[in-house]
């Protein structure tokens, strides 16, 4: 699937959700299940120190598609993480350079990106492109 | 008496135009009032009369408007003179706020300072009252030393008469620490800092919404508050300054109505308070200030900490019936602030779902990260009442979060 397809299958999803309860319940449970980071990728030089939350953020390519695993160390945070690597892992760099995050809005998420949150999401998906876009220039 | 008839909670929420909003569907219940306080129309409309009637420059305008604004705004000054029992109104610099005020100072001792001097600051510090003594410290070669906290959050008293000899030059303590409530022992620590000559800062920020410091009584040498913390508004605060000390202090920035004469050859420095309001002030802010002490006044200081008290009461055992939730900061002596965890749920998730449920509180380390790492938690929740708020708004609070618990864990 591509990222554009991914989202939307996201937005869908959510829209199955009555009120913002039920969407956060998912998130948490979503936060729950997330595959952890490698505990040997846990280091100082993978984590984004939030005011609030910590994220840690890890990628790598196989196949010319760059996969990335994450942790913050609170949940719901967590559960915007597995939503985001969801949307951008296992794509080619060039595609997640390309890639917006509107789908957040569309997802009732939008808060949790602001950068007065100071949650680490805003860096992570600055991350998130970095990786990509070093990737990228591995490719090129 | 019964304290609620000296306090017409009702009435005075009425006040503040805020308390009637919701947030996300929900009527706002607005508990971060360490953090800023909110405003009374009283005060509101004091910024407004100044924008709509008689703004203009002050101090230097020989015009109407400006001698009116001039003249409202060296009132404040007395209000605030007033209110802390300053020996003079000279001794109350208008300030951007704490951190200003705080700021002011240490950049002051710079020059006061020389290498193997040292300087004092408690556990309990926001950062703003860490940070400017480091980097004194880095400027002038002197030694910044820590008075310890134990696990109630107070200050271990035995550890800073140790630490307290004849190099020690200043101490620093906030008089209510925001992250925790605790009230300290100030009385001690400016008395004892003094048989060594040592200056004491005392960092209000937290105390004024509540009590009524006295700086004569308490000899202080400067005490420092934020006018927003106290029904004011945001970007104005005062340093108060024993006049001794102020006259010693070199000015903090060069520039507009703190010169007495100037020539490319030698500027001489305004008398105080004018030696250290360089430019422009803040002069709605100042005027509202003022207003802001009335306001309180007019509740009284006394009736305030009777009901905040009663609140503070209220939520903690209230709090404690809940499983697995822990107060950090439990001194005897404590103000409306309740800094917790519960169990190992993030801060940041609880005040997530709070916040979707209207109630406004504080997650994080609340700036004072020394405070987090002494407990290694990576932060608390922390409520904090202010007069307006009500024993139904806890309960509101209280069942938000169980509910927000049940959802995480």
């Amino acid at each position: 699937m591509t990222i554009q397809e991914v989202q939307n299958e996201i937005i869908e999803e959510f829209s199955m959700f009555e009120d913002w309860e039920e969407r956060y319940q998912y998130m948490i449970d979503l936060g729950k299940t997330l595959p952890l980071i490698d505990e040997k990728y846990k280091t100082e030089d993978n984590i984004i120190k939030g005011c609030q939350s910590k994220v840690w953020v890890h990628a790598d390519m196989n196949d010319d598609k760059v996969r990335f695993t994450a942790d913050s160390d609170a949940i719901i945070t967590k559960g915007i993480i597995a939503i985001l690597i969801r949307a951008f892992s296992n794509q080619h760099p060039n595609d997640i350079i390309e890639a917006n995050t509107d789908f957040i809005d569309k997802i009732g998420l939008k808060e949790h990106l602001s950068p007065t949150r100071a949650n680490g999401l805003v860096s992570m998906i600055k991350q998130i492109k970095l990786y990509a876009i070093a990737y990228q220039t591995q490719l090129n | 008496m019964d304290l609620k008839v000296m306090l017409d909670v009702q009435k005075l929420r009425k006040d503040f135009p805020i308390l009637n909003r919701e947030v996300n569907g929900k009527p706002l219940v607005y508990f971060d009032n360490a953090a800023t306080s909110q405003t009374p129309k009283q005060v509101i409309d004091v910024i407004i009369d100044y924008y709509s009637n008689y703004n203009a420059n002050i101090h230097r305008g020989v015009h109407r408007l400006s001698q009116e604004a001039t003249d409202a705004y060296e009132q404040a000054r007395i209000k605030i003179q007033h209110h802390f029992n300053a020996k003079h109104a000279y001794e109350i610099i208008y300030t951007a706020g704490t951190t200003h005020s705080i700021n002011l100072v240490a950049n002051g001792f710079s020059s006061l300072l020389k290498k193997g001097d040292e300087i004092m600051v408690s556990a309990l510090e926001h950062h703003s009252n860490i940070v400017p003594w480091q980097m004194l410290c880095e400027r002038t070669g002197a030694t910044l030393k820590v008075i310890p906290m134990n696990e109630n959050g107070e200050l271990v008293l035995s550890e800073f008469d140790s630490l307290l000899n004849e190099k020690t030059k200043l101490v620093f303590v906030n008089h209510i620490s925001n992250a925790l409530g605790t009230i300290n022992p100030i009385e001690y620590i400016i008395e004892e800092s003094h048989r060594v000559n040592a200056a004491v800062l005392v960092d209000g920020a937290q105390s004024c919404p509540h009590i009524k410091p006295d700086v004569q009584a308490l000899d202080v040498d400067f005490y420092v508050c934020s006018a927003h913390k106290m029904c004011g508004p945001t970007g104005v605060g005062m340093l108060y300054g024993k006049e001794e000390w102020l006259k010693k202090l070199p000015p903090y920035q060069g520039g507009g109505e703190m010169i007495a004469e100037v020539s490319f050859e030698k500027t001489t420095y305004a008398d105080l308070p004018h030696k250290f309001e360089a430019g422009t002030p803040n002069i709605a802010g100042g005027i509202a200030f003022g207003a802001a002490i009335d306001y309180m006044n007019s509740i009284g200081f006394e009736n305030i900490a009777n009901y905040e008290n009663e609140l503070l009461e209220y939520a903690t055992e209230q709090l404690l019936q809940i499983d697995g939730l822990k107060i950090y900061g439990t001194a005897k002596n404590k103000t409306s602030v309740i800094s917790f965890n519960v169990g190992n749920i993030h801060p940041y998730d609880i005040g997530t779902i709070l916040d979707k449920m209207g109630i406004a509180v504080r997650t994080g380390h609340h700036c004072a990260q020394p405070i987090m790492d002494y407990y290694k938690i990576p932060g608390t929740i922390r409520a904090s009442f202010m007069f307006y708020n009500t024993k139904e708004e806890i309960d509101l609070f209280i069942a938000s979060l169980k509910k927000a618990i049940l959802m995480l864990l």
